[in-house]
């Protein structure tokens, strides 16, 4: 087990490397004087000339390649002195140390602004994806068990629905009907922000009075206490913790409708495969109830393709916030990321870019290494 | 994955075994014909088509004319008007009412379909082409050339899709050609690897050795020997991702990274239409439906495909 963690650590070395060079490569291309994008108004020549140096800019991009004015030039001369001396090892070192530069749109560095924005991405991506399992794992379960039944056929109906229905399209229609259409009956819900006007958040670190704590402790303290509901659990004020909730119901169905859709047609197809197997009959054979047999044993088996299938939604799950935090107007990285594509304000795009996609190789890590619980075989490979 | 059951598909064999030679094609087609799926997605997909080629004799306008002085008593964001259904009759007849720039919504829905067509075929037969190139060569020379292309295949991958053509368009500059071209290079790797997946396992099959033998070159073995060969599982994932192409270009679009306006494409649309949405519903509900019945039509023919042209799956 340890060593096929081991190994795994190891293949993701060179992908973690091409995701920085990709986006180091991407930032390069930026069409446009780089101080220009940094600074704005206040680019003229001498600041830029600083703001140059400061930044490397004026160093090689990679080993004897060059950027004069706005074209690129390679000097093969010149590859071995600037072997260490550039622009990507510099990179190198500004990630390593969690430096991404500044946000010109808002203010502060893209680091600060990036933990800020991620707890309500992550407690929307969570909600989603507990419903979309939750829900959809069962229904899956109920359409293999009753093959071509009503619940059955609505069931892969409503699938084919779901993921073919635009996330945006989805939510706007949500929004319109829970705030506009159900305006003043029970049902009606909030189309945008996170908590009502009044409603008061208090930190966890000033609730459990840890204010003194520091370090990435209280970084961790901060992020949980971020996410409203979490925080509305652990303080225990119901209050606070409705309200985050009738905020975030609308956005997370309309973000986990596609994963929910994709999780039940998966679930069914992969009972569906097992429930014919040798095995099964005989577990039937053997005078085992019929929920038994497909829960124990049909679905446990079921259970590697769903959890792939889990596992590649989260890509698509943060695209999907992207578009929901936007029509739903939640202050999270998704919006963070459309607000800079408004302002040009490529520090934030390149940063949360590259951020993500380190999180997502160790996401699917963590998924890989699940397969190895789930599946001895794996392990064996 | 689950092991694939021969029991199931061995009885089919025999049976196909034993049956008159019927052509390759006619059995195919007939299989494909029988699959309730992908009969439903042709029959959207052929409307959707229908729809694009006569969308002049269609539309009951032009898409981007405002029709401020074109029409008396065309109103900014009016509802729908039918007048069959009971709309008053002194009304301008509009089928899915006027937008925001006072257009007329079933016009620019009807040419839309045009736009997302182009999309989604444009976008996947970019990604098919690169993809199958990238993958046939890596999996036909193997060794370092392999290694490298697939290695820069998983990074691609790493990143979630849409977050990556975002980065992509952001430094290309906005554009529905550059968001095209963004969706179609963060979909390669799924080409490339569903091909060079093919090449490895036809490369040592007997009548590739026989042709090899014959004095066939690496070229006509490629393209004449194994590629016909690897072409199923790429058709059913084009099938599949023209569905994917049509909704990621129009997400970029509602972003604003994608098609600019005037031009009428579903996805901008909708984010126009956005900040009017809570008096002018109808603004997202018909171009969403068109977007969500073409992705629908696209993603059931791709499933019928796929369970017409994979044996192991019939059930």
């Amino acid at each position: 087990m340890i060593r096929f963690i081991i190994r795994r650590l190891l293949l993701s070395i060179p992908v973690l490397f091409g995701i920085v060079f990709i986006v180091f490569a991407l930032a390069r291309i930026v069409p446009g004087d780089p101080c220009v994008a940094a600074l704005g108004e206040r680019a003229n020549p001498e600041v830029c000339a600083v703001y140059a140096a400061r930044r490397g800019l004026d160093k090689a991009i990679i080993p004897g390649l060059f950027r004069v004015e706005s074209h690129i030039e390679v000097r093969l001369g010149e590859v071995p002195a600037t072997l260490v001396d550039n622009q990507f090892v510099r990179y190198l070192g500004e990630v390593a140390t969690g430096d991404f530069g500044d946000s010109v749109k808002f203010g502060q560095p893209v680091t600060t602004l990036l933990l800020q924005r991620l707890p309500t991405t992550v407690e929307l991506g969570l909600l989603a994806l507990l419903l979309a399992i939750l829900v959809g794992i069962p229904l899956g379960i109920i359409s293999a068990y009753r093959r071509n039944s009503i619940v059955d056929v609505v069931t892969m109906m409503g699938a084919n629905i779901g993921v073919s229905t635009p996330v945006f399209v989805l939510g706007l229609l949500f929004a319109f009907t829970f705030a506009v259409v159900l305006k003043d009956t029970p049902f009606s819900l909030p189309p945008s922000g996170r908590l009502t006007a009044g409603t008061t958040v208090v930190p966890l670190a000033e609730a459990w009075g840890i204010q003194g704590l520091g370090g990435p402790p209280r970084v961790i303290v901060d992020f949980v206490s971020n996410m409203n509901t979490l925080n509305g659990l652990l303080t225990l004020n119901g209050q606070l913790l409705g309200d985050a909730l009738r905020h975030l119901i609308l956005p997370a169905v309309a973000l986990g409708t596609i994963p929910l859709a994709i999780i039940a047609r998966m679930t069914r197809s992969a009972l569906l495969d097992e429930l014919g197997l040798d095995y099964i009959r005989t577990a039937r054979a053997k005078g085992l109830r019929d929920r038994h047999v497909v829960i124990r044993h049909g679905f446990r088996n079921a259970l590697l393709p769903v959890v792939t299938v889990i596992g590649l939604q989260l890509g698509t799950l943060f695209g999907g916030a992207v578009l929901t935090e936007t029509i739903f107007n939640l202050a999270g990285v998704g919006r963070a990321v459309t607000e800079a594509i408004l302002s040009s304000d490529y520090a934030v795009i390149q940063g949360f870019t590259l951020v993500i996609a380190i999180g997502f190789v160790v996401i699917n890590l963590i998924v890989d290494t699940s397969y190895a619980f789930l599946d001895p075989r794996v392990r064996l490979r | 994955m689950t092991m694939p059951t021969d029991k199931r598909a061995a009885p089919a064999a025999v049976q196909s075994g034993s049956a008159r030679p019927a052509s390759l094609w006619g059995d195919t087609l007939g299989n494909i014909l029988h699959q309730r799926n992908a009969i439903v997605g042709l029959t959207i997909i052929g409307f959707f088509i229908v729809v694009a080629v006569l969308a002049e004799q269609i539309a009951t306008f032009d898409p981007t004319t405002v029709l401020l002085d074109v029409e008396k008593g065309a109103k900014k964001l009016a509802a729908p008007c039918i007048h069959a259904l009971g709309c008053a009759a002194e009304r301008p007849e509009h089928y899915f009412g006027i937008d925001q720039n006072i257009r007329d919504v079933f016009s620019r829905v009807v040419f839309g379909t045009r736009v997302s067509l182009q999309i989604g075929l444009v976008t996947v037969g970019f990604a098919i082409v690169l993809g199958t190139t990238i993958g046939a060569v890596s999996g036909f020379l193997g060794g370092a050339v392999d290694n490298l292309f697939m290695r820069v295949m998983d990074v691609l991958l790493a990143f979630p899709a849409l977050l990556l053509s975002i980065a992509i368009v952001v430094v290309l500059g906005t554009s529905l050609i550059n968001a095209q071209l963004a969706i179609g290079i963060v979909a390669i790797p799924i080409y490339a690897r569903i091909m060079r997946a093919s090449v490895l396992s036809i490369r040592e099959r007997d009548f590739v050795t026989a042709s090899r033998a014959l004095g066939e070159s690496s070229t006509g073995l490629l393209v004449r020997r194994i590629l016909p060969n690897a072409l199923t599982p790429l058709i059913v994932q084009g099938t599949l991702g023209i569905a994917g192409a049509v909704l990621d270009v129009a997400a970029l679009s509602f972003l604003g990274l994608g098609a600019q306006p005037p031009l009428a494409e579903w996805g901008s649309m909708i984010g126009q239409a956005r900040n009017s949405m809570f008096s002018a519903p109808h603004l997202v509900l018909f171009p969403g439906i068109a977007l969500a019945l073409t992705v629908l039509g696209f993603n059931l023919l791709g499933d019928g495909l796929r369970d017409a042209l994979d044996p192991r799956l019939n059930r």
